[in-house]
């Protein structure tokens, strides 16, 4: 495919691996700050052909995984209604509540699907006029146009049946708690390069200034991702912090402004819980008073869940990158991709199940130590 | 976070009072919504997210980047050579032996990190 | 190519003209033994445009639906016989049986339908252990308004996918459910074949030092059914891979009659297969990604859905698993048969005690190959 293809050539991959090394004089932590870009760092094995003193930490950019728990168990207990038609997209699926996760509701007799686009949901209310349809409307700033534009057709169209339980998530905030945080090793941000194309970088600047971090707006291909690899380092061994855009056929400073419009016309800024974190102040988008009547959490009162995470996952710390998977008593015990306690532990990218799989393997190279 | 592919739109149509049209991704053809991207055009390339499409790509842009890469880039021998190092794709066009090389079993020199107990 | 040398095929049913005459009363048993010339049939099948009740309930409606759609489909002696149960002759006593059982949705996909899928499956299950697929049974359970069109659909491919692979069916059984108690269709299939004296194939077979072979490109038919999923539908020039891969089998024998590990990669993909080849061998493979052919527009469909193609299913390929010498015999012979034509070596059976599958990638890192916990789900991140 055109404009991928091109970004995944193996020895011009090798080729920029080697700069980086050329370039490299010490030890520096660096996060891509995005799971699609943790995904293709594991899938593409990026991490391995960097140079030794490079540290990649995977961040909490993994919409699935931060998803409060008590949102996800409100999840539950709207599937599980008998006129609910319950939409989500795939990767959520997985995701353990309290007590379930959404393929065992579904199980149990609750109509969850599996959509690509929320516009599909829009269509399963049209085409179900009586059953009742919820979106499951979660990401970060990428999907949020998508989602908005859902929600405001709704209401444009007088969709009756169709309502979204909406835990919307944003990135520069999250960043900025990780550099506040006393234990912070992150000296280096890849920025999430799909969310940029959403809003643009200009909030960025601020951040590289006031906390002296080197942040380069990065794309997801392996290309991409040592090129942006490559200018973290450079700037980092001349001991500069500025914003970079190394994303630049998808990315502008301004961002999609149209689209950056229709989502203040739907979602207000609140605080939000990242779930393993905890709150981070205006760190997501809920809908505002205009589209209440579209609110799951309200039309089917799911208010009072009463969620209680696993007493010793350890996710958040993992997703703040203050502790490494294998430092928490559960994992590889208590906790495997086939039974995961914390989210990062249900995808193959989620820093514990990619953790549990690699270390399987640098164990199976005998460099034990 | 986010799964976006790019894609050549084919087509531009209002569907429910809504900008719509059909991406090809290599082949592989969808309906996407173009309501963020006024000026999208039949033959553009775009980025697309979940049947939205969020941002146009810039071919001058992206072949600047790519130019980067040919500067630090190799001479075609380099890369020949780079490609025959691979013992199964050279197992595969010509003789089939494959005991000779070192093989991908060889540790990687960069795979590090902390280990599981 | 039929591999029924003079008809094995005795039918007892037809000497217990008793039997035969007793329409089975038993709840929708309908393998009932009706003598077809002594049957007068009121209501052609046609004016039922639905399956209905009454098509799995052993009487006229089941008689009719035997005689106007399976019968003159599946036709042969032991089928015409009708009866409760076929006594075979094989030419040898080493036999290979296997059963399976297809549900898929949509029934129908581009490239094929449940009804290929239903005879390919197993004759591949049969030809995994090298042997010569002779004999399939077929069991529906079809829905209650199963449109009889889509039923003769079916059944067509069944009759043509039995044709191509030489094999005869020789007992059915139908079943019907009440409307929502399933997707139209299912079909359960049970096959035996006989195997060549010193044929010794088998899962835990793969030893350190050889090599595996992949027959050609994966991905194709599991993308070929997502494309026609309802919420998720694509238009894509993709085609399930389905066929019958028998006679590819014999050739690679043929070529290598020392062949360690024959496994056919279908649900759960490659990496399933190879996961299973390295549990039961207690050994590990490493793969080299960019050996492994995949089709653009399979892996076009893969990036836009976040899917990995090694997780797809697979219907019409298979992974070889041959010591080293013979690597070069089997390739060449793979490629000269119009299945394997895109046959490539994709890896190497190396000593692990944890018995991972470990693939190269094409940056030259190194990925662990896991099976799928489940099913794999389109994502977004």
């Amino acid at each position: 495919m055109k404009y991928l293809d091109e970004f995944r050539n193996g020895p011009q991959a090798r080729r920029l691996a080697e700069e980086i090394a050329r370039v490299t004089t010490r030890s520096w932590s660096i996060m891509e700050v995005c799971g699609g870009q943790t995904h293709s760092i594991i899938r593409n094995g990026i991490d391995q052909i960097l140079p030794p003193q490079i540290e990649l930490i995977h961040g909490p950019g993994c919409p699935v995984c931060v998803t409060p728990l008590n949102v996800i168990d409100k999840a539950l207990a709207i599937a599980a209604r008998p006129e609910v038609i319950f939409c989500s997209f795939g990767d959520m699926l997985r995701v353990p509540g309290s007590r379930d996760d959404l393929l065992r509701v579904k199980g149990a007799g609750g109509d969850v699907r599996v959509v690509y686009s929320p516009l599909d949901a829009l269509k399963l209310a049209r085409d179900n006029p009586n059953r009742q349809v919820v979106f499951f409307a979660i990401g970060f700033e990428t999907t949020a146009p998508a989602n908005a534009m859902a929600i405001k057709l709704a209401k444009q169209q007088k969709i009756k049946n169709f309502s979204a339980l909406v835990s919307h998530v944003l990135v520069p905030p999250a960043m900025e708690a990780i550099l506040r945080s006393s234990g912070n090793r992150v000296q280096a941000f890849l920025a999430a390069g799909h969310v940029c194309s959403v809003m643009g970088y200009h909030q960025y600047h601020i951040l590289a200034k006031s906390y002296q971090v080197p942040i380069v707006v990065t794309g997801f291909e392996p290309l991409d991702l040592l090129e942006g690899i490559r200018r973290a380092v450079s700037q980092l061994e001349a001991g500069q912090a500025s914003v970079e855009n190394g994303y630049e056929r998808v990315v502008t400073e301004a961002g999609n402004v149209l689209a950056q419009t229709t989502i203040s016309e739907v979602f207000e800024v609140t605080n939000r819980g990242w779930r393993g974190i905890g709150v981070i102040p205006y760190s997501g988008w809920k809908l505002n008073a205009e589209y209440a009547e579209l609110d799951a959490e309200l039309r089917f009162s799911v208010s009072n869940v009463d969620p209680s995470e696993s007493s010793i996952c350890r996710a958040g710390e993992v997703l703040q990158g203050s502790i490494k998977p294998n430092e928490c008593a559960a994992f590889g015990k208590a906790c495997t991709p086939r039974h995961p306690l914390g989210a990062t532990m249900v995808s193959s990218e989620g820093a514990c199940a990619a953790y549990y799989n690699y270390g399987r393997f640098v164990e199976l190279q005998g460099m034990k130590g | 976070m986010c799964l976006a592919v790019p894609g050549e739109v084919k087509t531009i149509y209002v569907a429910n009072g809504t900008r719509m049209g059909v991406v090809s991704f290599g082949g592989v053809e969808k309906e996407i919504c173009f309501a963020y991207l006024p000026d999208l055009q039949v033959g553009d390339y775009t980025i697309v997210h979940v049947g939205f499409a969020i941002s146009r790509i810039d071919e001058v842009s992206a072949q600047k980047t790519l130019d980067t890469f040919a500067e630090l880039g190799l001479l075609d021998e380099e890369l020949e050579e780079l490609r025959s190092g691979d013992w199964l794709s050279q197992a595969n066009s010509a003789s089939l032996r494959v005991g000779e090389h070192s093989g991908p079993t060889a540790a990687p020199a960069a795979m590090r990190g902390e280990i599981i107990e | 190519m039929s591999r029924i040398a003079d008809d094995p095929i005795e039918n007892v049913a037809g000497s217990q003209p008793s039997v035969a005459q007793t329409t089975k009363v038993e709840p929708s048993a309908n393998r009932a033994a009706v003598e077809m010339h002594e049957f007068s049939c009121p209501i052609p099948i046609h004016d039922h445009q639905h399956i209905i009740m009454g098509h799995g309930g052993g009487g006229t409606l089941s008689a009719e639906l035997i005689e106007q759609i399976f019968l003159p489909r599946f036709g042969n002696p032991a089928l015409y016989a009708l009866g409760d149960s076929t006594v075979l002759s094989l030419p040898s006593s080493r036999i290979a049986v296997s059963t399976d059982s297809f549900v898929v949705r949509p029934l129908f996909f581009p490239g094929g339908s449940i009804g290929d899928l239903a005879v390919n499956g197993t004759v591949n299950d049969l030809a995994m252990s090298g042997a010569r697929p002779l004999y399939l049974t077929a069991g529906f359970i079809l829905e209650e308004g199963l449109p009889i069109d889509d039923l003769v659909r079916i059944v067509d491919d069944m009759a043509r996918a039995a044709r191509a692979a030489g094999i005869t069916i020789v007992a059915g059984d139908t079943k019907v459910v009440q409307r929502g108690h399933g997707d139209g269709c299912y079909i359960n299939t049970s096959g035996i074949g006989v195997v060549a004296a010193g044929l010794d194939l088998c899962l835990d077979r793969a030893t350190v030092g050889d090599v595996v072979i992949l027959s050609g490109t994966i991905g194709d038919h599991g993308m070929a059914v997502m494309s026609r999923r309802d919420g998720l539908e694509f238009d894509a020039p993709i085609t399930s891979d389905t066929a019958c891969l028998a006679d590819l089998v014999q050739t690679i024998l043929h070529a290598c009659p020392e062949t360690h590990v024959l496994r056919d990669p279908t649900r759960g993909g490659l990496a399933t297969s190879l996961n299973e080849i390295a549990n039961a061998s207690r050994c590990g493979i490493v793969i080299e990604e960019q050996a492994i052919p995949i089709d653009s527009t399979v892996r076009s469909a893969c990036d836009f859905l976040g899917l990995d193609p090694l997780l797809v299913a697979n219907e019409g390929k298979l992974v070889a698993v041959v010591p080293e010498g013979s690597a070069d015999a089997v390739v060449t012979a793979m490629r000269n048969h119009p299945l394997g034509s895109r046959a490539a070596l994709i890896g190497r059976v190396v000593a692990d005690e944890h018995n991972m599958v470990v693939a190269r990638t094409s940056l030259g890192g190194h990925r662990i190959v896991t099976m799928p916990i489940g099913e794999q789900l389109p994502r977004i991140c």
